[in-house]
């Protein structure tokens, strides 16, 4: 037995031609606190749907807790907090009686816990769920998947909505439940979060993974940012991009003054070629920076990303 | 049973408005039989020479001066249309509305089966049709009784039997139905009630399109025909019971490995 609690093979979806996921191969280990990144509609909410057992997948397979999704769903489900990106309930319910509800169907008294929540979030159990705002039908999605005191966590999206006090106890409460065993997946596009509070993470894009990794390597490239200012006109910085190409990319030129031209690009690869280039021209500016975390996945996101040379 | 028990807590509102109005419009109706009853040989003959319409609701087999034949065409017909409305209401949007409320992501992830989400829902539709024809039947008790009419109850008994599995074999229909929808069945299902009703009533102007009594669940409910014969019509009732177990069938085998994507 591995200690894998989530691990998915070549898991594929698709529906038509646009959505839909491709050979999506993941490992989320126990203990860890994992990232799943991507832009809108890259397969995020798919590939947890697929996890959940909620859709079937076309192809592949996906185990947690080392069993298969689609045989063992209920089982795996009752060691499952999972968070929606949207989260709805039944109108003319009021919140205790959704929280109540959740508890019912895990089989489990959880008033104690699910009370102790509602406080630590401010949440006013007597509300009717439809009165409710995006910020507190989060919470009371939190409390739904936290009472039960799941083994496995799955976050789609989970602080959208939520105020900056209200992001900061959630995360104290995702700390908590870490300290204490659990396991962390949670789908975001806001990069600083998964850089704060993940160990792991993984870039969808299209509905493939991109790259999966932990976030100090992700963070460590030997991609850097340039910023060139040299003496001359737009055709050295046109010869510049013709040599280079393939390891340069991202690139911003723009003439400034008489005879100066700025450039700015992403360098990827050998320096040595880079410094002989600009070793024959004119140079009255350089810098060469590391590209922060959220260039990195900028560009993951834009620029097809398929040529894993960045990272 | 929590998914049972939840539906019906949803539904409660629903499931008592339309079973008080029902039952009570029933009533009133009922109780308009003493001052039909001092009119009968005029009314009678009206009635039964009303030529198709006649036929259509059946008075050209039975008396509406008796109380079998008022309660049959009027009463009948009150429940005939409340029931079988009843119960394409009711299941028609019962698997549906979880992905068209977009509160399918709140069940489907909690630890408990398909199968069983499902089977609840069903039972939860069942019951409530159960319970409507229980208030329906107590009225029409009592108002029979306060008629102090003879009434063959062994008959009525019959009626109510084949009324209450026509809703049966509706809410069976639509419930195979809701598995494939997502959102915005009502329609589709009122619609497909109201046709019943009326393909058996077209069935029973003309004689040439008598087939359609295969099709709808309506044709087994024929108060004319049970109360003059006390019996069944056991070919029309079989179709029926086949019909519903073969939707609900499907239900289960679609809903069970449908994609749920709101």
């Amino acid at each position: 037995m591995n200690n894998n609690c989530i691990e998915t093979k070549n898991l594929t979806k698709s529906y038509g031609k646009a959505r839909g996921i491709r050979e999506v191969s993941l490992v989320v280990e126990e203990g860890e606190i994992f990232g799943f990144i991507g832009p809108n509609g890259a397969g995020k909410s798919t590939t947890i749907r697929s996890l959940l057992g909620m859709i079937t997948p076309s192809a592949g397979e996906a185990k947690i807790f080392n069993l298969d999704v689609r045989k063992n769903r209920k089982e795996i489900l009752q060691g499952i907090g999972y968070m929606p990106s949207e989260a709805m309930f039944y109108t003319g319910m009021r919140v205790g009686d959704i929280i109540q509800y959740s508890a019912d169907l895990h089989k489990k008294d959880c008033s104690k816990e699910a009370d102790i929540l509602c406080d630590r979030l401010k949440l006013d159990k007597k509300k009717k769920v439809e009165e409710l705002s995006l910020g507190n039908r989060k919470k009371v999605s939190i409390i739904c998947a936290m009472q039960h005191d799941p083994k496995l966590y799955i976050l789609d999206e989970p602080t959208s909505g939520l105020d900056p006090l209200m992001q900061r106890e959630f995360f104290n409460l995702l700390e908590e439940k870490h300290k204490q065993g659990a396991t962390l997946f949670m789908s975001s596009h806001v990069l600083s979060e998964i850089q704060h509070h993940c160990t792991k993470a993984a870039i969808i894009r299209e509905g493939r993974i991109i790259v999966s990794d932990t976030v100090e390597a992700l963070s460590k490239t030997n991609t850097r940012r340039v910023a060139l200012t040299i003496m001359g006109n737009e055709k050295i910085a046109k010869q510049l991009e013709e040599r280079l190409t393939k390891q340069i990319k991202d690139l911003n030129i723009k003439a400034s003054g008489a005879e100066l031209i700025n450039m700015e690009f992403l360098y990827t690869g050998d320096m040595n070629a880079l410094v002989q280039y600009i070793g024959q021209t004119n140079i009255v500016d350089i810098r060469i920076t590391e590209p922060d975390l959220e260039e990195i996945f900028m560009h993951y996101y834009t620029n097809g990303g398929m040529n894993n040379d960045c990272i | 049973m929590t998914v049972f028990k939840q539906e019906m807590k949803q539904n409660k509102k629903t499931l008592i408005i339309w079973t008080a109005s029902v039952s009570l419009m029933s009533f009133i109706c009922l109780m308009m039989f003493s001052e039909m009853k001092g009119m009968v040989s005029e009314m009678d003959e009206m009635f039964s020479s009303m030529g198709n319409f006649t036929k259509a609701f059946g008075m050209d087999q039975m008396s509406i001066g008796t109380i079998a034949g008022f309660y049959g065409v009027e009463c009948g017909n009150i429940l005939g249309l409340g029931g079988g409305f009843l119960a394409s209401l009711l299941a028609v949007n019962m698997l549906s509305k979880e992905e068209g409320g977009r509160t399918a992501e709140f069940l489907f992830t909690h630890p408990i089966s398909r199968v069983q989400i499902i089977t609840e829902k069903l039972i939860a539709v069942f019951v409530q049709i159960l319970l409507f024809n229980l208030v329906f039947i107590v009225f029409s008790c009592i108002g029979i009784a306060l008629l102090g009419e003879d009434m063959n109850w062994g008959n009525f008994a019959l009626y109510h039997m084949a009324n209450l599995f026509m809703q049966l074999e509706i809410a069976a229909i639509c419930y195979g139905l809701s598995s494939y929808i997502r959102r915005g069945g009502l329609g589709a299902g009122l619609g497909l009630a109201a046709m019943f009703y009326f393909l058996n009533i077209i069935s029973n102007i003309t004689e040439s399109a008598k087939v359609l009594k295969y099709i709808t669940p309506f044709s087994y409910t024929e108060a004319a025909d049970i109360f003059a014969s006390g019996k069944l019509e056991m070919k029309y009732l079989i179709v029926g019971i086949v019909v519903s177990v073969l939707a609900i069938g499907i239900a289960y085998v679609h809903y069970n490995k449908k994609d749920i994507t709101a």
